[in-house]
């Protein structure tokens, strides 16, 4: 097995698609810093023309909401359904909303 | 063995050969290399290098006229038909080894295409631009290992400087010109590849101060390539990848 800490940190990957729509979270890559983690996502997540920009940054970085909280996190909001604008109409051909 | 190619037919095969051996060799790291990435990066220069290699050998089997497209020059001809630099021929050793040959030989691709896509003939113009974009990121790729190697660890810099000592005696003959050079140019398709060389230097040597190395020394430049004498190293690469087009001829999938 090779030593944990001698390998590269975690940086995620995030993948605009054409201008106008946002980055997108594609999946992660190992990389010694951040130029190395622009190049090894060009080359694992941008091989097949999938993007016009890339974004990274590193894994350690983020800060996730705890699944234990999740009830107190989300469930509220179950039964709140006058916050959905389910009452405008969308006119058809609108993909991006 | 000279070419029996007539000389611009020659010229093309010339950089279709460099870049179909070159891709060749990258093929070999595909699930060996350090890590997944680099193994991504690796197959990605490779792919490049052999759709370089099919549009520069198509273009070569059409020039000659005799039928022969880019598979029928890529796996029926024998290895002293092939000529290739012998830089690219050379084995992968290490990762740094590796990468030294890249290092060297994308600096030049770059600039021979750079050259290349504004001649006249805009069959060899038109296959230079394209893959002047790819060429310059394997140059930047290759260089930033070269960086990360030489100003690394101990280890990974005794590693560059061995790198690139096996690496540099095969450059001299990027740069050679001879008689097949002489009509592409006459015919408005070949590059004047001995301008090159200052740029190249220049190049090289920024890359090698940021990296903290010396140049190699210069010694005896070994050379042959293009004539088709080549070092044992490339039978065998050929023995690997002609074998199914060898042992199945015409088969496709």
């Amino acid at each position: 097995m090779s030593d944990p800490s001698k390998e590269w940190p975690l940086w995620e990957v995030f993948v605009r698609g054409k201008g106008g729509l946002s980055h997108r979270h594609v999946g992660s890559v190992h990389a010694a810093d951040g130029k190395m983690a622009l190049e090894h996502a060009r080359d694992t997540y941008t091989r097949r023309m999938e993007g016009v920009s890339l974004w990274v940054l590193p894994s350690a970085q983020i800060i996730a909401s705890d699944p234990g909280d999740a009830a107190a996190l989300f469930k509220p909001a179950e039964d709140k359904v006058y916050r959905h604008p389910t009452f405008y109409k969308i006119p058809d051909g609108i993909k991006h909303i | 063995m000279v070419s029996a190619l007539p000389p611009l037919a020659d010229y093309a095969a010339r950089l279709g050969d460099d870049s179909l051996v070159l891709g060749q060799r990258l093929g070999e790291w595909c699930g060996h290399a350090p890590a997944i990435e680099v193994d991504l990066s690796l197959s990605n220069v490779a792919l490049d290098l052999i759709g370089q290699a099919t549009h520069f050998l198509g273009l070569a089997g059409a020039i000659e006229g005799a039928g022969r497209d880019a598979d029928k020059l890529a796996f029926h001809r024998d290895v002293m038909d092939f000529s290739n630099c012998l830089l690219v021929e050379q084995p992968n050793g290490d990762f740094a080894q590796t990468i030294a040959r890249q290092f060297l030989f994308s600096h030049y691709q770059a600039l021979l295409f750079e050259q290349m896509a504004q001649v006249k003939d805009e069959r060899f113009a038109a296959i230079a631009a394209k893959a002047l974009k790819e060429v310059n990121y394997h140059a930047t790729l290759a260089s930033d290992w070269v960086v990360r190697l030489g100003d690394g660890t101990d280890e990974s810099k005794a590693r560059m400087i061995a790198g690139l000592d096996w690496m540099w005696r095969f450059t001299d003959e990027l740069f050679a010109m001879d008689d097949v050079d002489a009509a592409a140019i006459a015919a408005g398709a070949g590059v004047d590849k001995a301008a090159l060389r200052a740029d190249w230097d220049a190049r090289v040597d920024a890359v090698l101060a940021e990296a903290t190395l010396a140049r190699p020394a210069a010694r005896r430049a070994i050379v042959g390539g293009r004539v088709g004498r080549h070092s044992e190293h490339l039978g065998h690469l050929l023995s690997e990848m002609q074998f199914l087009q060898r042992a199945y001829p015409g088969a496709s999938w």
